[in-house]
């Protein structure tokens, strides 16, 4: 199973902080599970799409606990978290 | 040593623990960084009760101990220290400690700084304020970021 985790800003708007998820077999990058996501739920599309009147401006990934671009591959039992820029010290 | 906690600090027990770890050291540079009160979008000040500090258990620890790595391989460090609080703080109250320890002030100086900016924009930390009406999160700023580029190119 994919353990996805939402921070911040982001798990506000979806209103939810962590699931678990069956990896579709094509779904096989972070971008192809965010256009899974969308597809599945409306809410996802204002988070990572920006439409509508969301301060969203960005959504950064990390995989693993590493932050990584959009292109870079899943597989099963990874740990995918979704947040915005960070706003630390 | 890294530190992620809800509970205040004392700065006056943590230099002592450095300056005690560090040997035979020539400089320690202490940073404490405190809540201000904050300005709203309007630039109405005021209002603001507290901040809320979220993170990602796990990955925080991760990426501070890659920031004290990072340090420690550019600077000359005898010891380091690194403390972030959590949870829910009010106007004034300590938020992070940073500390390093070198022979030499220039190292010590550099390198707290250096992890400071490295805090504010590559760990992952998220403020939230709250005032009596309403509650928002603090969006990350471009001046960070660009404290951050700073380090990269030299």
């Amino acid at each position: 199973m994919l353990n996805i985790q939402y921070f911040a800003s982001i798990r506000e708007a979806l209103n939810r902080s962590e699931e678990e998820l069956d990896l579709p077999r094509d779904v096989k990058s972070v971008q192809a599970l965010i256009d899974y996501l969308v597809s599945v739920n409306p809410h996802f599309e204002v988070v990572f799409l920006g439409s509508g009147d969301s301060k969203i401006s960005k959504v950064l990934v990390a995989v693993n606990q590493t932050i990584v671009d959009r292109s870079h591959p899943l597989s099963q039992n990874d740990e995918v978290a979704f947040f915005p820029p960070m706003t630390g010290g | 040593m890294i530190s992620i906690q809800n509970e205040d600090f004392s700065l006056g027990d943590e230099y002592a623990a450095i300056r005690t770890r560090a040997g035979d050291v020539g400089a320690i540079v202490t940073f404490t960084g405190l809540v201000r009160e904050i300005y709203r979008d309007d630039n109405t000040a005021g209002a603001v009760q507290s901040l809320t500090l979220e993170h990602y258990p796990g990955m925080t620890e991760k990426c501070l101990k890659d920031i004290q790595l990072k340090a420690e391989d550019r600077w000359p460090l005898l010891a380091t220290r690194i403390i972030h609080r959590v949870g829910e703080l009010c106007n004034h109250d300590q938020i992070v400690l940073v500390a390093t320890a070198s022979a030499h002030r220039k190292a010590a100086f550099e390198s707290a700084e250096f992890i400071m900016d490295y805090l504010k924009s590559e760990a992952p930390f998220w403020k939230k304020q709250k005032s009596e009406s309403e509650s928002s999160w603090i969006e990350s700023r471009d001046t960070d970021k660009a404290a951050l580029d700073r380090w990269q190119k030299s």
